[in-house]
Order: structure tokens, then sequence, then C-alpha cells
């Protein structure tokens, strides 16, 4: 780690004040930030701490959507979501281990967007509506690729509205050495139809299958996306995993998810 | 028997102060004024240094002073403890192996410059601030390419990248050859064995400190051998005399053969502290630790088994690629040769075998003993193709086993060792029972109706532990003699300290030991304390690897023992006016044969210090002895395996959902400490199996260098097992009658894995054959769209 300044603003005002200034790096949870500057990858100048600012935390509804702040630790939403939204508590329930689960929150998990991440399936899948200190984004605008997403520097995601699927489910198929979703699958079904989102699949991060969702909103079992195939191209291959084998876990996993929804 | 002699599952009394966080490890160590050390790694693989600047890193805050190889002129390389003879009759190739890295970089982690500055964090500072201009070479990686004509050499100054060409037996060759030509039946397979990173939980920490008033070194340092490393430091790396160099290895978390090694950094901070005049400490990070720890494993092996009609073994021919890794590390050329080519005949009597193994340097970390060390390649491919035979013609894997089982004892192997004593039937037995072999096929039927794959792996496995006799390892060419020393003190009032050469890094001795001697003497195992790890304390011993710490350094403590009851009985006679051949010691008490006159253990130790009543003028006073012991023979521990496995067919993964060992490692002190020891043992052989695997990329860079992307097996990836170790022959040739029992796990289960999923695929209609491990889903995956 080098060194470097912190800042531990009480509200959203003095966080972005405060980011505002050179080389500043906002800090949630710190989960994937303090390992990046223990082995000395990141240098900020400043970091600006929002784990103190009490607006960023906790869950609420909002007629039939759930709001989750973004400083909302993982293990929170698997505990207070377990009723609203099942499928995200059990996600949420699912990353990391314990310690990570404790420190680790939503929205630094969503500013981060590794391409492996859980959240980013949940939050494409539901549709969700990401609120940040300056603006709402769709979820389907604010995810732009892997580590890329639609927030300006300076700008803080404050919360994630999502909608309340009628049923949902999430299916991780874990990296063997990290745990994290070698793939995952969100499925979601709404009185409108079927959104289906993949993460740890796409060179371009977490996207949308959108051929299951067409079959599954029109006959939501395992057996509509029978006939469906994913194309190899552009998925990951790495030690982990060949693209032609992450092609295959998208439609294994997407049919596991409807079944278990 | 007192309470918690030997045979009692007494519970391990070091793991008080383990559990609660109380352990003096050696980063817990702290020396007053010590500075820290830094060290720049090459982040290429192979390079030639063409620019090394130290001058603005010498001026950033807290510098003390920054070491490059020039500073080590006239300081030896790190030396190689064994000398393999090649097949014809020439000494292996054997580069330099400095401190720092001289002119060329090898292997990515090579130590280029030491920075030592007043914090850690300063010491970093001023690594990175260091002008580094590496000309990059082309990296050597696979080791094929690496032998062949015209390929890079890793070392200038050497012929080739070919570290040795091994024969063993090579007057067999030819007689293998025909053997193989005119039989029935030969079975081939090709296969890798994969690298690992051994990954104790403990990364390698050393503190190097300088007495200027005596000039005497002291080193404390991550070792599983202080004196081993007291003598190679000293002697062929430093030039200090062993009276002026001590070396402490106190707690220390796990080794796996990792910490056997002597390593440049333990060299450096020695060095260095009398340089700067301060203690130096270095402590590795996990991430230093993927790229400077030495690796295990890492054969690439074609095996071929000729049978007869019925099955019976009748030659054995290998062909082995053993990488080296940039540089000879301590033990590294023993691995795949006599810990290795000696132990391809297994359980079975083959006549004929021979055994052919390259190492191989490439610019790769140094390759050296892992948890087993030569022992699970050699079972790996001999269960595995000797699974593959028994489905070419038809047998079943068991009955092919048992069809070729060694029954009479000894058994001189056509491959140099002689098995003193074993009974594999036995053990295959209580297998079967165990992993009730019989109720599989309705486990099978149930697994089914889930979806799911089953599969059933037995296998059995041999060793050759307990290391070693030192006049037979010194002919093939070992640097060092395999005794093992104790010296066992008895106290005044009774209590007795064991120091030990003996080096616990998890095994327990501290409770095991008093066990044995407790039981000796007939005292409560409490009055007894263990003492290890410190060359000012400890004679001269050799450590503790290659599962020898009781069959070596436990006999040199029954050894003591017995010396110090010798003479205790003397004294006794004394006290009792009666004639030292009548003197009987039971339960604590000396006893005049068939009299009711005695006195107890603590009327004669008290007399041995106190010596008023007392045959001054034939008999010193005290009471402490010690003893060298050097085994005649290894000890070799046996079992068989049965791993049962649900494979998932959409995704290729594998489940363990039952894994049995039976093992007879001959008599047992502790029962719980030895199960311990095989689940430990069954986890890391599970993990090669599965999940572990170091992987470098075509220039040399480590792809898994953290544990993102080395998997390490987890509570959840193995089952509950079942360990039995009832079937015992008791070794024939020490005191204690017992086995090695460290390694056996990693040495027999990976082969029962592999099996087990090629069980499963091949009843699922795949033709799969073997998949190399580890087999990971999307191994399996593949394995099962091509087949």
């Amino acid at each position: 780690m080098y060194n470097f300044e912190i800042e531990r603003p009480g509200t959203i005002e003095e966080a972005v004040a405060a980011l505002a200034a050179e080389e500043a790096q906002a800090l949630g949870g710190g989960q994937t930030l303090i390992p990046t500057l223990k082995a000395r990858l990141a240098a900020p100048a400043k970091l600006v701490s929002l784990s103190g600012i009490a607006e960023l935390k906790g869950l609420r509804r909002e007629g039939d959507r759930l709001v989750i702040g973004s400083g909302t630790t993982h293990a929170e939403v698997a505990r207070e979501a377990a009723e609203a939204y099942p499928a995200l508590a059990a996600l949420a329930g699912g990353i990391g281990d314990p310690a990570v689960r404790n420190r680790g929150t939503i929205g630094g998990s969503l500013a981060n967007n590794d391409p492996s991440a859980c959240y980013p399936a949940a939050v494409l899948a539901s549709g969700a509506t990401v609120i940040t200190s300056t603006r709402e984004i769709a979820a389907d605008d604010f995810f732009q690729g892997m580590f890329t997403t639609a927030l300006d520097d300076g700008e803080i995601i404050t919360s994630v509205s999502f909608p309340v699927p009628q049923a949902a489910s999430y299916q991780k198929f874990e990296q063997p050495a990290s745990r994290f979703a070698l793939v995952g699958v969100f499925v979601a079904k709404f009185a409108d139809g079927v959104r289906v989102a993949v993460t740890g699949a796409s060179e371009d991060g977490v996207f949308r299958w959108s051929e299951a969702e067409a079959a599954l909103s029109e006959d939501f079992s395992a057996d509509a996306i029978s006939g469906l195939s994913v194309s190899p191209e552009g998925m990951i291959g790495d030690l982990h995993g060949t693209p032609e084998y992450r092609a295959h876990l998208v439609k294994v996993l997407t049919g596991r998810a409807v079944a278990a929804a | 028997m007192p309470d918690g002699g030997i045979g009692a599952s007494s519970k391990r009394r070091e793991d008080v102060r383990f559990l609660t966080g109380k352990g003096n490890y050696t980063d817990d160590i702290n020396i007053h004024g010590q500075a820290y050390v830094h060290f720049l790694r090459s982040d290429v693989a192979h390079g030639r240094i063409r620019r090394l600047d130290t001058a603005e890193a010498e001026k950033m805050p807290g510098v003390l002073r920054i070491f490059t190889a020039a500073d080590f002129e006239g300081v030896g390389g790190i030396p190689c403890g064994w000398q393999v003879t090649d097949r014809h009759g020439n000494p292996m190739q054997e580069p330099k192996h400095p401190v720092l890295a001289e002119g060329k970089v090898r292997y990515v982690g090579e130590m280029i410059a030491g920075v030592v500055a007043e914090t850690p964090a300063q010491a970093r500072d001023a690594a990175e601030a260091i002008v580094v201009d590496i000309e990059e070479l082309p990296a050597v990686i696979d080791m094929k390419e690496a032998v062949k004509d015209g390929a890079p050499k890793v070392h200038d100054e050497l012929e080739s990248n070919l570290c040795y060409d091994w024969g063993f037996v090579e007057e067999n060759r030819e007689a293998v050859d025909e053997a193989i030509r005119n039989a029935h039946h030969v079975t081939t397979l090709e296969l890798v064995n994969n690298r690992l990173v051994a990954n104790p939980m403990e990364p390698r920490v050393a503190i190097g400190v300088y007495d200027r008033a005596s000039d005497e070194h002291t080193l404390y340092t991550t070792s599983q051998n202080p004196h081993v490393i007291r003598l190679l430091m000293g002697a062929f790396v430093l030039g200090i005399p062993e009276h002026k160099l001590r070396v402490i290895s106190p707690d220390v978390g796990g080794g796996f053969g990792s910490k056997i090694f002597h390593y440049a950094e333990e060299a450096f901070c020695t060095f260095a502290a009398k340089a700067v005049g301060r203690p130096v400490k270095w402590t590795c990070s996990r991430s230093e630790a993927f790229i400077s720890d030495a690796q295990g494993r890492d054969h690439v092996t074609k095996i071929e088994l000729a049978l007869d009609e019925e099955g019976h073994f009748l030659a054995i021919r290998t062909d082995t690629y053993a990488n080296m890794g940039a540089y000879l590390s301590t033990f590294a050329p023993s691995v795949p040769t006599w810990l290795h080519g000696t132990l391809m005949a297994g359980n079975y009597k083959t006549p004929l075998i021979y055994v052919n193994v390259k190492a191989v340097f490439t610019n790769t970390v140094p390759v050296d003993a892992y948890r087993g060390a030569g022992r699970p390649e050699a079972s790996f491919q001999l269960e595995r193709v000797i699974d593959k035979a028994a489905r070419e013609m038809g047998i079943d894997p068991v009955e092919l086993r048992r069809r070729n089982f060694i029954t009479e004892f000894p058994y001189a192997t056509p491959v140099a060792v002689e098995y003193d004593t074993g009974d594999y039937n036995a053990t295959m037995d209580k297998l079967l029972e165990m992993a009730d072999v019989a109720g599989f096929e309705k486990r099978l039927e149930e697994s089914r109706k889930r979806g799911k794959l089953r599969g059933l792996g037995i296998n059995c496995y041999i060793e050759a532990c307990g290391i070693a006799p030192s006049s037979l390892v010194g002919q093939l060419g070992a640097r060092a003699g395999l005794y093992e020393s104790a010296t066992v003190r008895v106290n005044a009032t009774g209590g007795l300290v064991i120091m030990t050469g003996s080096h616990s890094h998890g095994q327990g001795h501290e409770t095991a030991f008093p066990q044995v001697v407790a039981d000796m003497i007939g005292i409560d195992p409490s009055m007894v304390e263990v003492v290890h790890g410190d060359t000012a304390n400890t004679p001269m011993g050799m450590g503790t690897y290659g599962s020898r710490s009781l069959a070596v350094g436990g006999s040199a403590i029954v050894r003591a023992t017995e010396k110090i009851i010798a003479k205790a009985k003397k004294i006794a006679a004394h006290l009792l006016e009666a004639s030292e051949a009548d003197i009987e010691l039971k339960d604590g008490q000396f006893t005049v044969a068939g009299t009711d006159k005695s006195v107890a253990w603590g009327d004669v130790t008290l007399a041995a210090y106190v010596p008023h009543n007392y045959p001054l003028e034939d008999l010193e006073p005290g009471l402490e002895e010690t003893a060298f012991y050097d085994p005649s023979n290894f000890t070799y521990p046996a079992g068989a395996y049965a791993c049962e496995v649900e494979v998932d067919p959409d995704t290729g993964k594998v489940e363990i959902v039952s894994f049995c060992a039976a093992d007879d490692f001959g008599n047992v002190v502790n029962p719980m400490i030895v199960d311990g020891q095989v689940h430990g043992g069954l986890g890391q052989g599970i993990g090669q199996a599965l999940l572990e695997h170091a992987v470098y990329d075509e220039n040399g860079q480590l792809l898994t260098g953290s544990f993102m992307d080395y998997a390490m097996p987890r509570a959840s990836d193995v089952p509950f097992y079942k360990v039995d170790h009832s079937c015992q022959t008791p070794c024939t040739h020490n005191p204690l009658g017992v086995k090695g029992c460290g390694e056996a796990g990693a040495i027999g289960s990976p082969p029962a894995v592999v099996n087990a999923v090629v069980d499963a695929l091949q009843r699922a209609g795949h033709d799969v054959t073997h998949i190399d491990m580890p087999l990971t889903p999307s191994r399996v995956w593949a394995a099962m769209q091509q087949g």
C-alpha cells in the first residue's frame, strides 16, 4: 500500500465535495479496493470512505419496489431482503465469505462492475434503477463492459431501486479458486415478460440473453430454452473454462434458474 | 501402562497455545533494533541484466543499505544436497544458484536486490525506485521443448537444459523392452502430474541477527530442519562454523516439504545483519510465496504395463520428464529419482522394471519435495495404468491388483528396495468393508435417479518413508546423513526433557514423543517435555520430512530412554542393595524381582543428582543420555483407498461423496494424531486431483499467482473421511515397530479420485480413459464432449 489521505464524510454532499479533489477515490466496503491497494496496483492520493454516511444504508419498500442503500452490506441484504426479494437475498448470501459479506456493499460491487460479480446480474435482470448523487440510471444503460459503468468521475451511487418480480432465481457456478461466478444467471419473471442476465461469461461483462428472454416470456419453463444455444464467440476463455464451456453453462444455469424460480 | 502412553488418543497439548493465538511463530519475534528487507524480484522469466542502478533508491528515506550480487562476491551459491548420477555414469549438471541474481534472471520471482531499511514500507518504496534494465530472452517453459536442440539455455554455462538423464535399473533396460515387445497385453498411459504450490498457512520468515561481541550469528527461520539449514548455510554459503551460528525454528505453521530447503532469503538476512550491524527481518507475503517457495510435482510421464493372459504383471517401463525449475533446490534431484523410481513396484510382483527420468531446467520457480515427494508420482501412474489395464482386459480392478499382490515378506523389489513387512490383502479386505463396495450398485442407481453419474475408484499405494539409512542414501548421492538424534534429560525431581532433532510443524511431537517415554518408564506423560527447533539446545538432527519423525526421531528417543533406564536401574540396585540384573521397572517403580522391595522413579532421579548414597566409584552422577539412530531400512506403510464420486453431467462438476482409507502404519502411538495426519494428506491429495494447479504462460508468468486463480481445497470440497489403521504389520527394524503416516494420504488419494471419475464417465457410456489433474469441471465436461 502507498500512503494516502483519507476522508470520512457524513453526508452525500460532503462525499461529493471530497471526491472533487485530484486523484480521489471512493471507498465502499473495500473488498476489492483494499486488496488492490495492498498489492500496490492503485495509488489514489485520497480515499473518501462512504461507510460513515447514514443515508446510504439500509433497505426500504417503496410501493412495490425494494430500495437498497448503496452502503448496505451483502450480509444485510441477505438477511433483510429475504422476505421481499428472496432471490436477491440468496444471491447476496452467496457472495464471497462471511468477512466479505459483512464488509462489501451493493454500491461498491456495482460501481466496480467486475465481470464475474453477482450483483450486476441481479440489477440487470431485475431492470433495476441505479440512483446516484446526480441522476437515475436504468440498469440497461448502467453496465458498459468489464469494470466500466455509466458513472461519471465523482458520481456516487446512493441506492438501487428494484422492481420485485413475480418469480426469480440466481444460479451461480463458482470459479473453483476465487468462488466468483464462472458463470451466473439471474432469471426474473415479471407480469410483462422475463429478463435473463448473465455474469461471469462475457468479455463485455454482464449481458442479457435476449433469445432466452423471448422464449421464456412465451413459456416460463426450462423446456422453453432447450432448442436455444449460446455462441461461444465473445465468451471469456481462461484457465477455469473455455468459451465453449461458459456458453454451455449459460444455458444449463438458465434452465436451472427457471426451474428454481 | 500409564494413562496417555503408547496407543492413547491423547489430545495434542500444543493445540492449547495454537488455538488460543499464543503460538510463537517466527514473525512474532522482533529483535530490538531490527531493520526490514524487501527484495526486488524479477518480473521477467528470462533475461540479461543490462543495468542495475541503486543510486536514487539509496537516497530514499529510511534506507540503510541496498545489496546486489556485487555485494555477495566470494559468498557461495545456495547448495544442492543431492547429486544424481545419470545413466551414463556422469554427474548431473549443477549450475550455480547465487543468493542474488548474477548477470541473468532465470524465473519470475528471482531476487535481484535486497533493500534494508528502517520500515517494511520504506524498504518496499526504495526497491521500486531501483533502476533495472533487463534484456528479455526467450523463456523456456515446456520441458519437452527445453531439451530440443537449439532451445534457449536457462544456464549459458551448461551444455543444455537437461540436468540429468537417469535410468533405473539401467541393467534391466533391454530385458524390459523385450518383455514389453513380447507381452500378451500392454497398457499405455500418458499423463501429467500437475505442478503444485504448497501454501502452508504460515508464509516464510527469516530474521538474521549478529552479535559483534561474540561474533555469533543467529538465524530465526521457518524451517522444518534448523540443523540442516545451519550446516548448508554455514558451511557452503557464508562460511560460518556451526559453533558461531545458531538457527532457531520456533512454532512453524505447516511446511509440507516447502520449508525443508535452504533458501537464499535466509542467507541474505544472516549476511546482511552483520554487514548492516542491525538485525534484518524478512516476512514473505502470500503473493511472494507463490513465486519464491519451491513448488511441487510437475512430471510428464508415459507408462507402459505388460501383462500375461491372466493379468500377471510382466514388466513396467516409464518415461518421465521432471521439472527442476531454474535452479536445483536442496533435494530436488532426489525427488524424481530415488524417491520415485524405487517405488515403481508398488504393492505388486512385477519382475522387470525400468524407469527413465529426464530432469529439465526451465525458467520457472525451482521444484522440490512436496508432501509425498516422488512417491505420489509413482503411485499415481502405477495405480492409473493398472486401472486402465483392468478395463482393457475385462478384469475387475480389485481382482487384478490382488492377483499381483506381494504376499511374502521380506520382499526385494526389482527397484532396489526391500519391503520388510505388509499385508495388502488385509487392508484391501478392510477397505471393501468400510466402503461398502457391495452396496455400490444400489447407490449408483440412486444417483442415476437424481441425474448424477456415480463412480467408484479403488487403488492401493505403498511408500518408502522414515528416511533414511545414511550409508544407502550416501551411495545414491545424498550429501547428508539421515539419522536422527535425541537427548533425554532427567531432572532431579523426576521430570524429563526430550531434546530432539526432529521438528514439529503440525505433527504433534510435543504430545506423541512424551507418550513414548512415559510408556517406557511408566510415568505420566505430563512429566515429559519436548524441546525442539533450536540448534543451541538440541543435538545435531536432520529434521522432519519424509514421514520420519516417529520412525527415526522416535527411535532415537527410545534408544536414549533405554540408556536412561539402564543407568537408573544401576542406581536403583544400589539403593535397594540388590543386583542390577534383578531390578525391574514397572509403572515408575523399580522393584527387586520376586520381592516387595522397591524404590520410586523420583527416588532414583533424586539420588542421581544428590548422590549421597550413590555408587560414585562406578557410576557418574546425573541422568542425561543422548542417542543417534540411523535406520537400517525405510519403513513401508501401505494401504488401500476408495473414492466415490458423483459427477454432474451438465457441468462436469465432481463431488466426492465418500472417501475411505485403510492404512497399515504398523504400531500406532497416538491414533487421533494419525487420523489427523491422514485427513490432512487426503485433503492435499484431493486438492491435487480436483483443484490445484500452478500454471505458467509461455512467457514464464505464473498465471495462478494468488488464491483468486490457484484453487486450494476447502472444507466443502472434501467429505467426512472414513479412515482406519487397524491392519498393523509392525515395522521389523525399528524399536517401536512404527511406519510413517504423514504423507500416505497425499500419496494414495489422487489415483483414487481419478479412477472414480473415469469410472463414473465410463459407466455413463463415455469413452474416456484418462483426464489429467486437476479434474476441474471444465476439463471433465470437455472430456465428456469428446467421447
